[in-house]
């Protein structure tokens, strides 16, 4: 039963990526991209890391893609606006990834459901990913705290100095 | 060890098949939003090759590789965001050919 659930879900994953990256429209790329993030995150889930699968779930499908959408809207590549908002709203543009978000609602359905073996093999728990990480891998821990300092500046100063620049430019 | 109901080959294969699905893609757009885009499914593969490892050995390592792979993923998009929110500014287009100035 678990190996099914797993070549389905990587399928899964491989087609919402396939159709992901050969999108023209962006948001609608985004949506098969998230996809392909909960598909992966029922392969960590199968494989016995459910610490992983939450965080893909939460950080990757989350927050990370909440900012492809914001910058998306910011920019907002299309015409007009309200004839594309009514194009959304038409099947076609969203049943292909309902349909594929339905089948991992029900694999993950089937896994919980399960009562024995709900993940393949020995299951790497939270505590023990805590344990390691915190001790051995502590260096590594502060090295991430300070990339990711150095994105916020970074991000920062790319989106400050050009409005700066434009607002010097006008006047 | 050796706790994975699948083949650890298979699992790399889906990693891999991620990566090179994320690098073809990194290689036919010329779109920023789409390029970023293929970075994020590069980084996830390989985060998936780890998590399969770790699990395969029934190690924690994976997941913390898996971690700090999350730290990259979340810096590198930032930025690239940043970067795409000035390249549409500058050249009113988010086509990377446009923007070509250094001769890259």
């Amino acid at each position: 039963m678990i190996p099914f659930l797993f070549y389905m879900a990587a399928a899964i994953a491989l087609v919402s990526t396939v159709l992901a990256l050969t999108r023209s429209n962006a948001a609608h790329a985004l949506i098969y991209l998230i996809i392909s993030l909960l598909a992966v995150a029922v392969v960590f889930f199968l494989l016995g890391a459910p610490f992983a699968a939450a965080l893909e779930i939460v950080i990757y499908a989350g927050a990370i893609m909440v900012l492809f959408v914001f910058v998306i809207m910011m920019l907002n590549l299309g015409e007009e606006g309200d004839q594309r908002e009514r194009g959304w709203l038409e099947p076609g543009v969203w049943i292909v990834p309902a349909i594929l978000a339905a089948a991992l609602m029900i694999e993950t359905v089937a896994v919980i459901s399960m009562t024995e073996g709900m993940t393949s093999g020995e299951m790497v728990s939270a505590k023990a990913v805590g344990i390691k990480l915190f001790g051995p891998y502590v260096l590594a821990v502060e090295i991430a705290s300070m990339l990711l300092l150095a994105g916020l500046v970074g991000a920062y100063h790319v989106g400050r100095r050009l409005s700066e620049r434009r607002r010097g430019g006008i006047s | 060890m050796g706790g994975l109901v699948v083949p650890l080959e298979h699992v790399l294969l889906l990693a891999g098949l991620l990566f090179i699905c994320g690098l073809t893609g990194l290689m036919i757009r010329r779109n920023v939003i789409f390029i970023l885009m293929s970075l994020e499914v590069m980084l996830n593969a390989a985060a998936l090759a780890f998590v399969a490892a770790g699990a395969y050995w029934g190690e924690p390592d994976g997941q913390i590789i898996f971690l700090l792979i999350l730290a990259v993923a979340a810096a590198e998009v930032s930025v690239g965001l940043g970067l795409v929110l000035q390249i549409q500014r500058r050249f009113k287009t988010l086509d990377l050919d446009q923007a070509s100035r250094m001769g890259g």
